[in-house]
């Protein structure tokens, strides 16, 4: 078991290899497609991407009272011609579900960056690690606006590392 | 005639909606004990162990067991002697409307392919209906996320590729599919009919009851075979590897052109959440 703290210690992801579980602690921030189209091309976001983590999610709402609805990860492929221009500006991990494209994976190594998987399907108990949410950016997006989380031990599993392993069987990108 | 009033029909779809989203089928929660089991890794048990806890939280009824509430789909089969007050899809769509505001359900419906302005209330559901015979009304109710619905694909066979040719596509788009609609998985196959029949009756296949067999010595033999075939791909649990890539294989099928063999093939999460409710 790896602990991980935001901002990321980028010298900390040489240490990890595929298949780590990892529980990262922090803050980190949710975007969609949507939201990675408008990240790309906004000059100012309301946040330092430098060595954040975004995680691929679309929370349900929440009930009164209630921090966050159901939020697991939804499927990392759909970002993969998105994500690199964040990575150059400095995202360190990126947490979603299912194999990328070997595009993307390059462009991860390149950027010394890490793409972590959270347990699909498993909305109740990830959103149980989620200790506080805001909505950060693009409020008009509804689910897929940036929102900032407070995680506490989020468990992740590294899917893709820095020394070209990928955890997955099957799947083509 | 009978009557059916469309308030009782609002209500199920509502009831029904929230329940399966929160609710996963009891076949289902054994299923997956078994795969727990039967996982030699750590990584592979410990994802089934998190898919088992989750459904526990869920029932409890503050999260739903997936942020992917989906699109409401619906069979709706009509007796041909039920009468109603009203139009039947705009209650079925008013039954979509409350669950997902009343039950705090994702609203993942967007009007239009380019402008993508969501709906803001998951409507339209995704409506089939049938006629059959005597005065009841059977509704099959569906939540249907995007992950496994976006690996499901038609593929226009011709009749020579036969069985070995309808396994081999099965099986490749089962392993091309990897870990991206959340393995394990139910796989539905509609063969025969046309284009769009074969897609019907694969997403009726994955409405089926878990543990039910084709009633065709045939196409259960496939079934079977598939079943076995696909967990020898070892994707396993969210594709890191594994014992179980499948929960269940369905087929259904339907006539066809002599020179065609239409072949549907949709992927079902592990969260399949669907219940039938004869009204």
């Amino acid at each position: 078991m790896i602990h991980l703290k935001t901002p990321i210690d980028v010298s900390r992801l040489k240490e990890l290899t595929v298949g780590d579980k990892v529980l990262i602690s922090g803050t980190i921030y949710t975007a969609r497609d949507q939201a990675h189209m408008r990240l790309i091309e906004d000059e100012n976001p309301a946040f330092d991407l430098e060595g954040s983590v975004i995680y691929y999610v679309g929370p349900t709402p929440a009930r009164p009272g209630q921090v966050i609805g159901s939020s697991g990860p939804t499927s990392a492929y759909r970002m993969d011609s998105l994500a690199t221009p964040l990575m150059k500006r400095g995202v360190k991990i990126m947490i979603g579900k299912g194999n990328r494209s070997e595009a993307f994976r390059k462009s991860m190594v390149e950027n010394n960056a890490i793409y972590m998987i959270a347990t699909g399907g498993a909305g109740a108990l990830l959103s149980s690690k989620i200790k506080s949410s805001k909505v950060l950016m693009y409020e008009d997006l509804g689910t897929e606006a940036i929102y900032e989380l407070v995680v506490d031990e989020f468990p992740c599993f590294v899917a893709y590392d820095l020394h070209g392993n990928q955890i997955f069987k099957g799947g083509t990108s | 005639m009978r009557e059916i009033s469309l308030d009782e029909v609002t209500r199920i779809v509502k009831e029904s909606l929230i329940k399966i989203n929160y609710e996963l089928d009891n076949s289902l929660v054994t299923m997956l004990k078994k795969a727990k089991d039967k996982e030699k890794s750590e990584l592979s048990k410990s994802i089934l162990d998190d898919i088992l806890t989750n459904q526990e939280l869920a029932r409890q009824g503050n999260s739903p067991l997936c942020q992917d509430t989906g699109v409401a789909v619906v069979f709706a089969e009509i007796g041909q002697d039920v009468y109603y007050n009203g139009p039947l899809d705009e209650a079925i769509n008013r039954g979509v409307r409350q669950a997902y505001d009343e039950g705090y359900l994702r609203k993942s419906v967007v009007k239009h392919p380019f402008d993508r302005q969501n709906t803001q209330d998951n409507t339209p559901a995704i409506l089939h209906t049938k006629v059959i015979p005597g005065d009841k009304l059977i509704l099959k109710i569906a939540s249907k996320g995007a992950g496994s619905e976006n690996m499901s694909k038609v593929v226009m066979l011709t009749p020579n590729a036969g069985i070995e040719g309808v396994k081999k596509l099965v099986l490749d788009t089962v392993f091309d599919a990897g870990g991206r609609p959340c393995p394990p998985i139910i796989v539905g196959i509609g063969i025969g009919g046309n284009f769009e029949k074969s897609a019907l009756i694969a997403k009726e296949a994955i409405l089926r009851d878990l543990n039910d067999e084709s009633s065709d010595p045939i196409i259960r033999n496939l079934e079977r075979e598939l079943y076995d075939e696909i967990n020898r791909l070892g994707v396993g649990p969210m594709g890191v590897g594994g014992e179980t890539t499948c929960l269940a294989v369905k087929i259904n099928t339907y006539p066809m052109h002599i020179a065609s063999l239409p072949v549907a093939i949709n992927i079902q999460c592990h969260s399949a959440r669907h219940i039938e409710v004869t009204l």
